[in-house]
């Protein structure tokens, strides 16, 4: 009878880097996205409106 | 880590936000700029002394309307494909192999995440629709896409029936509560255009969020290598 042995070697965390970079996602779904100054809405707007996000 | 993670987000985030802007540009532009008269007024429907023909010679491409559209289109594909592939390393870390082919089905759940559950009660609005205040609004498309995300990963990663109940509840509660919604119906661009708006943006969205996920799942499997 055989076994076969499965080892998964974590090379560090992994967390940080992936919070940070989900972090910086939603940011810029945020800024480019929704926020509702002037100009940003404007220059976004058809985005948007595309992308199913409340416009105005 | 970092540097892999960016590199493979901002690859898939411009292939996919540039087809995605393309068939924007293509399909969705003409129904906003044609219900776009009417919500200034230019045009009604509603009332009128003689039928509104339905067809309409919109113009060509406005290249700095069109271009900040481009640009923004592959801003926010670069933030999906941040979240995408933030959540792809920690699955990869428990174990799940991520591939352009598993990436397809990553690609779904990120357009059912982030536009079928919010758009299930606050669907893709055409310009000149009625709504309730913005604010509100965002804040509910927030609350329902983070309930909707965990929901996803509850179901792919939960492993038990505990686990897919309390998915099925996440789903569930946003649209239980409500989304904001508008005091009148007082919308001024014709129901026809509004519902080819909202299928084409859910169309256009899978299509963007399909290649999103297999392209973000090859260019992080081929930087691993």
């Amino acid at each position: 009878m055989s076994m076969t042995t499965a080892t998964i070697r974590v090379t560090g965390s992994r967390l940080a880097p992936a919070l940070f970079a989900a972090c910086l996602g939603l940011t810029v779904l945020f800024v480019a996205g929704h926020v509702q100054t002037a100009t940003l809405h404007g220059a976004a707007h058809d985005t948007r409106h595309a992308n199913g996000f409340p416009c105005h | 880590m970092f540097s892999r993670i960016l590199t493979s987000a901002l690859l898939a985030g411009a292939g996919a936000g540039l087809i995605a802007a393309f068939l924007q540009l293509w399909f969705l532009q003409p129904v906003l700029l044609h219900a776009e008269l009417y919500e200034q007024g230019r045009l009604v429907h509603f009332g009128a002394a003689s039928a509104v023909p339905a067809h309409l010679d919109l113009g060509g491409l406005d290249p700095l309307r069109d271009g900040l559209t481009l640009f923004f289109t592959l801003l926010i594909y670069a933030g999906y494909a941040l979240l995408l592939v933030a959540l792809m390393s920690l699955a990869e870390q428990r174990g799940v192999a991520i591939t352009a082919r598993s990436g397809l089905v990553w690609g779904l759940a990120g357009f059912a995440v982030l536009h079928l559950a919010p758009g299930f009660s606050l669907a893709p609005e055409v310009p000149g629709v009625a709504a309730a205040a913005v604010g509100p609004r965002q804040i509910w498309w927030f609350v329902t896409v983070f309930a909707a995300g965990g929901a996803a990963w509850l179901i792919a990663f939960g492993g038990s029936w505990r686990a897919w109940g309390a998915a099925v509840l996440l789903l569930l509660a946003p649209h239980v509560v409500g989304a904001p919604e508008p005091d009148h119906f007082a919308g001024t661009a014709p129901p026809e255009l509004a519902a080819l708006f909202a299928a084409r943006s859910y169309g256009v969205a899978m299509a963007g969020w399909v290649l999103l996920g297999v392209l973000a799942g090859y260019f992080w499997s081929r930087e691993a290598a």
